[in-house]
């Protein structure tokens, strides 16, 4: 008998272990394959018994329902997995495999699809491969949706003895976990897309930049490293082709604004993490002043699939100037919370009424924020938004890494606002002034707000634009647009009717 | 993790294991912090003599980070995540009654010495909040009672 549970952190944090356990002491004979998560946390633990080769799906199981689960008369079987509604109704191209293959089995992602891409790109000519991916239409899955492809290209251009790709695996925004997940459960892809990525512009090393919060992201990283090393699939002469990709995963330390990615360049040469200015762009002096490209994990991890299946069929699936698939993250306050990739230009009603199933608590929904902790929250009249880049940007919203964080009707949005202020005086890299020192007026300023001050609204949304305007970064730049999107949309809960409303 | 005082010999090694990367810093000031509990006071000196950076710059280094400590925390850190989609599943609340039972603050270490609290934002654990961490094991929609249970496994 086979059996799937995942190892993601996810499963784990309710109680995979528990149900591992128990299952091998009541099935010692079972062979049990540790897999990533579907996605669909609110099931997890998620157990998976092969059934005349379907998967059906048991959970939220816990220790005392394996008995059940293994007589086949569990009251929480789901029937098959792949066609429940929430898996049937995606289109998982950076994450097909995750939730379904053992992570550090080389050859069972061989036998789902791996190393096609790669392959392919090995016959490539260097811009041959830089097209490609901007055929695709691929945009920086980090928060800025900057074309990969014209990055790519910058640091093909560029001169130099050694260039970079460094990812950033950083995700510190709140609502967010696609990263994560697709580390645990897929690493080899996200391995792939590097080597890839190198031999499109010319660098042989490469970085994950990993934030220390994820232990057990980081660990099987490294055992995924170790593996595509001694299969070839990294070192001095990648799968045959004579040429060279090595890389190294390097752990963070606990700051947020090392997500951004010249904080992030400082940070992994051992500096403070400053963010620097730009120019220089990283593509031409990024890693030790080395071209370097800096891509987020999940930008770099969707391009194998792109090489697999070819950049049209990617850029098939979109809306309008964001092409392929979001991989969303729904989050907070839902019944229903999770990973769910389809194709950008699902409405964010869509999203929270229908997939996420409204909130965990039963409450109304009052509130979503897209994007972040530098994301606004958008009120239940802006549900319409779909969801893409330049589309969420008209609904002065954006839509960054793509967490999505719900909020129900008991939320005091004033202390989310002091939330934002308080965040970014917390991680400030403390560069500009605005920033460092705006953000500490910014929480004194909406403490007096709350002690019923009107007048200090005025001067909030002063040193929201001061922000806004004087920040080198998005962290000091952004922050506002939490504050003032709370300014906005719910000032009728903490100000006398009169003044909300002006 | 231990908490002895370190041997110079044992810095050294930790020192020596780093010095071929590029950008050694970070790398050897967490594998010393995983060595001692923390990032000792002795280590300055041979840190900026093996990477011939100033007592300023090592300084700066250190304490721009939260994750570096300069003195040994609690036998067990128990991190709680105050982000927003933790807020929106009542981890304020929770923290709140963490901290007031355990009579510390934030960053606080118990006078028993099994447990210090910190802060985090976000442990990728959004969809099933509130989340939180004691040492390297993650843990989802935490209550009071489940919190309470594992406070008195670490001793507090
Ligand atoms: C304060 C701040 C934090 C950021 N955090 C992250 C992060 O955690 N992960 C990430 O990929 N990009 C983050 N970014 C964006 C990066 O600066 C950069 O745009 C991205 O890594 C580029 O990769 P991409 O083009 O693949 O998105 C952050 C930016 C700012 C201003
Ligand atoms: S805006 Fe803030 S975080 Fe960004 S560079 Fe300026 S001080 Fe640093
Ligand atoms: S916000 Fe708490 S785990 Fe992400």
């Amino acid at each position: 008998m086979k059996i799937f549970v995942p190892m993601d952190s996810a499963a784990k944090a309710l109680g995979a272990e528990e149900v591992v356990a128990a299952l091998r002491a009541a099935a010692p004979e079972a062979q049990i394959i540790r897999t990533g998560t579907r996605g669909m946390i609110w099931l997890e633990p998620l157990v998976e018994v092969e059934i005349d080769g379907v998967r059906h799906g048991y959970g939220p199981a816990n220790a005392e329902d394996v008995a059940d689960i293994l007589n086949g008369t569990s009251p929480k079987a789901l029937g098959p997995v792949e066609a429940l509604d929430w898996m049937a109704r995606q289109t998982r191209l950076t994450f097909a495999r995750v939730g379904v293959i053992d992570p550090l089995d080389l050859a069972d992602y061989e036998a789902h699809g791996g190393l096609v891409g790669l392959r392919r790109a090995l016959e490539m000519a260097p811009a041959e491969i830089v097209a490609e991916v901007t055929t695709s239409g691929l945009r920086g899955r980090g928060g800025a949706g900057f074309p990969t492809g014209i990055k790519w290209k910058t640091v093909q251009e560029a001169e130099a003895s050694q260039k970079y790709i460094v990812c950033n695996a950083d995700e510190g925004d709140s609502g967010t976990f696609a990263d994560r997940m697709i580390m645990e459960g897929d690493p080899f892809t996200l391995i792939e897309g590097m080597v890839i990525a190198g031999l499109a512009v010319g660098a042989t090393r490469g970085y994950v930049y990993l934030r220390s919060e994820y232990p057990d992201a980081i660990a099987v990283m490294r055992r995924a490293v170790a593996i595509a090393r001694r299969a070839g699939v990294l070192g001095s002469d990648v799968l045959g082709s004579g040429r060279a990709f090595e890389m190294e995963i390097r752990v963070g330390a606990g700051a947020y604004v090392c997500g951004e990615e010249t904080s992030l360049l400082n940070s992994l040469e051992g500096k403070r993490g400053v963010v620097r200015a730009k120019p220089p762009l990283p593509a031409l002096e990024g890693f030790l002043g080395r071209p370097t490209v800096v891509n987020n994990v999940i930008s770099l991890a969707t391009v194998p699939v792109i090489f697999e299946k070819g950049a049209q069929h990617y850029a098939d699936f979109g809306l309008g100037r964001s092409r392929g698939t979001v991989t969303l993250q729904i989050a907070g306050n839902v019944a229903r919370g999770g990973l769910f990739e389809t194709a950008f230009g699902i409405t964010l009603g869509e999203v929270v009424h229908d997939l996420a199933g409204g909130t965990a608590t039963g409450h109304p929904v009052k509130a979503v924020q897209v994007g972040g902790p530098l994301g606004a929250y958008i009120p239940v009249s802006g549900f319409d938004a779909p969801l893409g880049y330049e589309e969420l940007d008209a609904h002065g919203g954006l839509l960054g890494h793509a967490g999505l964080v719900v909020f129900d009707e008991n939320a005091d949005m004033l202390s989310m606002a002091r939330f934002a202020m308080e965040f970014c005086a917390v991680e400030s890299c403390g560069k500009c002034t605005p920033c460092r020192i705006g953000a500490v007026r910014g929480v004194e300023t909406i403490d007096r707000i709350r002690q019923g001050d009107g007048e200090a609204v005025p001067l909030l949304r002063d040193l929201c634009v001061t922000m806004k305007d004087g920040s080198l970064c998005a962290l000091g730049g952004l922050t506002p647009l939490p504050v003032e999107s709370v300014l906005d949309h719910f000032a009728d809960e903490f100000l006398p009717r009169r003044e909300a409303a002006e | 993790m231990s908490s002895q005082i370190p041997a110079t010999e044992d810095i050294q090694i930790i020192l020596a294991e780093h010095l071929h990367l590029e950008g050694p810093l970070l790398p050897i000031l967490h594998a010393l912090q995983e060595a001692f509990g923390h990032v000792p006071r002795a280590a300055h000196p041979l840190i900026t003599d093996a990477l011939n950076i100033s007592r300023a710059e090592l300084h700066g280094v250190i304490s721009f980070y939260h994750d570096f400590r300069d003195k040994p925390a609690g036998r067990h850190v128990l991190k709680i995540c105050r982000a927003e989609a933790c807020q929106s599943m009542g981890s304020t609340a929770l923290a709140e009654a963490t901290l007031a039972k355990l009579g510390v603050t934030w960053h606080g270490t118990t006078p028993n010495g099994a447990v210090t609290v910190e802060p985090v934002y976000c442990l990728g654990l959004c969809a099933c909040a509130p989340a939180a961490m004691l040492d390297d094991r993650v843990l989802g929609r935490v209550d009071e009672e489940r919190m309470g249970k594992l406070l008195a496994e670490a001793g507090a």
